[in-house]
């Protein structure tokens, strides 16, 4: 029964069986707890993979609006503006801004996009002609890029939740098939030790007051023979032989100790 | 993931890897930056036919890797398939990699990294 699945090494003591028991309650606490957590955020991962879809196929949209939009400015201003950009970026001017939300004790990070005002690098693009297209074209990409921080940080999410998600399931298996049966097998195994010593306890008690009724018969035989003996000598002498018997009925003379 | 807070605070820019087209539209809607002298690195990389597959590995690794201020790196999706192992291999939450479509190259979700693993988690 004890040799049943792997223990814990402790002593079979009652104080080690009370530490096990309140282990035993600690772990399936927390084991639903758990469980509860990982559904929580399993939910929520169904949810985000879910919005992932969606705008994974708005950006693919949105992208292809910016990208005609960016073609009508190099038809307006007739040339390519590629290489005058790419020179004159300097500041960032669209930046992102990270915020945590809490899901569960998680910590999910989420970007948020700002402009930082003040700041400008085409000034001069499309000075000559096109301006009002390339402002367009601005506004169109900016929403774009919008769309796409937005992406960004359910896919961070989306990959945090999954790390998470897959600790804690960990976790519940760890609690579910290791740790319970462990300490159900240590209950079991002390149960069945502290059992042996109670019989062994009983027996050992069982024999000694077996030894003490022998001890105790054997004690009144010898007395009762030494009665025997002492009215047959007490005959022999004769004479006052019936004395003992009237003191017999006033039970003055004390019975033999009768021993359970 | 709670120590990873920290790591993410500081993080602001954007970086892009794209075509030249998408680099342009990108930059015109303000992500373009150029840190400060003498190191002046640059937030985006324009690809063209002629560029090296090991440059866009290098630029990938360094928006990745080495700095710590880019929050989210796009990279058109032709260009990812150049360099899929590095971007399948990338799965560190900061900073998100979006694979964006470029121009000339549709959308294609069976090939994002990412949508592989939510279709995969979703058993289709």
């Amino acid at each position: 029964m004890s040799g049943a699945g792997p223990r814990e090494a402790v002593f079979p003591t009652r104080q080690s069986l009370g530490l096990m028991k309140s282990k035993l309650k600690g772990a399936e606490i927390g084991h639903s707890l758990l469980k509860r957590k990982s559904e929580a955020l399993t939910k929520r991962f169904r949810d985000i993979t879910r919005r992932i879809d969606e705008a994974k196929q708005k950006m693919g949209r949105v992208m292809q609006i910016a990208a005609f939009s960016l073609a009508e400015v190099s038809y307006a201003v007739g040339g390519d503006i590629g290489y005058q950009i790419q020179e004159s970026a300097k500041q960032a001017r669209f930046r992102v801004r990270s915020k945590h939300e809490n899901v569960s004790g998680v910590f999910l990070p989420q970007f948020e996009s700002y402009t930082k005002e003040g700041v400008n690098d085409f000034g001069l693009t499309g000075l000559g002609k096109g301006g009002q297209q390339i402002q367009r074209c601005r506004e169109t990409y900016a929403r774009a890029v919008e769309t796409l921080v937005e992406l960004a940080s359910l896919q961070t999410a989306f990959l945090v939740l999954d790390e998470v998600i897959k600790v804690v399931n960990r976790r519940v298996n760890a609690i579910e098939h290791v740790i319970i049966p462990r300490t159900e097998n240590t209950i079991k195994y002390i149960n069945s030790e502290l059992d042996e010593l109670d019989r062994e306890e009983f027996y050992r008690l069982k024999k000694v007051s077996n030894k003490k009724q022998r001890d105790t018969a054997a004690a009144d035989a010898e007395i009762l023979a030494a009665r025997q003996r002492q009215a047959e000598k007490d005959k022999e002498n004769g004479g006052a032989a019936e004395e003992p018997d009237s003191v017999d009925v006033l039970g003055e003379q004390e019975d033999t100790d009768v021993i359970f | 993931m709670a120590a990873s807070a920290a790591t993410y605070k500081d993080r602001q820019f954007l970086a892009v890897i794209g075509d030249e087209d998408s680099v342009t539209g990108l930059l015109l809607a303000g992500i373009g930056h150029v840190t400060d002298p003498p190191d002046s690195q640059r937030n985006f990389l324009v690809v063209d036919s002629k560029t090296e597959t090991s440059e866009i590995e290098r630029a990938f690794e360094n928006f990745t890797q080495e700095r710590k201020d880019i929050a989210v790196v796009l990279i058109n999706q032709h260009i990812a398939e150049r360099i899929r192992h590095s971007v399948d291999t990338f799965a560190d939450p900061f900073p998100a990699v979006l694979e964006i479509p470029s121009k000339d190259h549709p959308y294609d979700p069976e090939k994002d990294s990412v949508l592989k693993r939510v279709r995969r988690l979703f058993g289709e």
